[in-house]
């Protein structure tokens, strides 16, 4: 990687802030810009110092809109967000962002999550504008003509079931076919389930 | 009628015309064409059809933010919606479905073996599937149905467990509809494949409003029925 990371934490509790940071540190992989305790002056922090990874406590996103996440990831669409959480919300928002850290997750685990989270977006961002199939979403869509599930195709392509599914709904989005047979048919159909 | 849409006084033809889907619900009723300027109501005491149940269906079919409460199903006639579901059932699988499948096969004998293949293998799997939910209903739900109104609760079978949602089937349905429209070679029989999306579009419309009645009729009727044997 030419450079480091630079991540940007939103979160209220300085307890979690620390140590995030102090997990994050350890791996040299990322810039830990200062962190903000809400999101009230978000917007200007962005616009100044341009975080590529984004790790917010979904609580703090303005309730009242139903799901601001949405909105928020269409107008920085270059950064991945990754969700904070502590206790349960609903999987609809949560499958919004590029990835979920659990508070009860191993710390070892924190920085794949967050690389992960970047490589879904590196991913996305090229689809946004187009309507053909990336070369993943093209691998995931032959193994899902061939019958495999999601967990089967992840061990295949040394994936998370996460990024699965995210191809999965990429694909979907892309070709407007939902069932598994009619990917078949359009696998087929574009001969690709010969290779 | 109260909060009805449609109403048993006015004229058949004139709910046709407020929308020609309902022509569909007519051989299932046994209601031939050729009713001239009769009323809704004339015209279902002449074919022994209970008004009220009629306007039901018309009404759920027509007007998706049409939801009847407990009472209205409660005090409706329903002798007649068996024979309703069975005769929607009968539609789709021997005529519907074998029509859409006719006009498929044509399209499949003129194309690429391989692609043709696949198509129909395709076709198939949903028609398994349909068939398979229907079979569910006409050897579960509806005898459930005709023990309840015959008065017999014997039956341990219980309508909660009957989900009308067939997402699957709907997606595959239309799934077909994209596979022939945006990705199968286009210059095989392009006007009858235009027909046969058509054709394909108008039985999943059909197919979500028969899940409609089920899901506003069927299902509180029989948990009514359910309850008072309680």
């Amino acid at each position: 990687m030419s450079r480091k990371l630079k991540v940007l934490i939103v979160e209220p509790s300085s307890i979690i802030v620390e140590g995030l940071l102090k997990i994050l540190n350890g791996t040299e992989l990322f810039h830990i810009l200062p962190s903000l305790p809400d999101v009230q002056h978000l917007q200007e922090r962005l616009s100044v110092s341009h975080p590529d990874i984004l790790i917010l406590n979904p609580t703090l996103l303005f309730p009242t809109k139903r799901i601001p996440i949405f909105s928020f990831l269409n107008e920085n669409p270059q950064i991945a967000v990754v969700a904070l959480i502590y206790q349960y919300v609903e999987a609809k928002v949560l499958s919004a962002y590029h990835g979920v850290i659990d508070i009860r997750e191993n710390p070892g685990q924190i920085a794949p999550i967050l690389l992960e989270a970047q490589a879904i977006l590196r991913e996305a961002v090229p689809s946004s504008d187009s309507y053909e199939l990336s070369d993943r979403e093209t691998e995931v869509l032959i193994c899902l003509a061939k019958g495999l599930i999601s967990k089967e195709i992840a061990d295949k392509l040394n994936i998370s079931v996460h990024t699965v599914n995210s191809h999965r709904k990429n694909i979907t989005r892309k070709t407007g076919i939902k069932s598994i047979a009619g990917l078949a048919v359009y696998a087929m159909l574009h001969n690709l389930t010969d290779k | 009628m109260r909060g009805f849409f449609f109403s048993e006084n006015m004229k058949l033809a004139d709910l046709i015309s407020e929308n020609y889907n309902l022509i569909l619900m007519l051989p299932r009723f046994g209601i031939p064409l050729g009713f001239g300027d009769k009323s809704v109501a004339d015209i279902c005491k002449n074919n022994n059809i209970p008004v009220d149940f009629f306007l039901l269906v018309c009404n759920i079919y027509s007007f998706d933010n049409f939801i009847p409460d407990k009472m209205l199903i409660s005090s409706i006639d329903m002798n007649f919606l068996l024979p309703y579901l069975l005769a929607s059932h009968r539609y789709y699988k021997e005529e519907r479905i074998p029509h859409i499948e006719n006009h498929l096969q044509h399209l499949i004998e003129k194309s690429e073996a391989k692609y043709g293949k696949i198509l129909l293998q395709f076709f198939n799997e949903y028609k398994e599937e349909v068939n398979e939910h229907f079979r569910h209903e006409e050897e579960q739900v509806f005898p459930h149905l005709e023990a309840l109104q015959k008065g017999n609760s014997d039956n341990s079978y219980r309508i909660r467990t009957f989900v009308p949602e067939h997402s699957n089937i709907e997606d595959k349905l239309s799934d077909l509809t994209r596979i022939i429209c945006k990705y199968f070679p286009g210059n095989i029989l392009p006007n009858e494949s235009i027909e046969l999306i058509f054709d394909i579009l108008q039985l999943s419309d059909d197919l979500e409003k028969h899940k409609l009645i089920e899901e506003k009729i069927l299902v509180p009727y029989v948990v009514f029925l359910e309850r008072r044997f309680r």
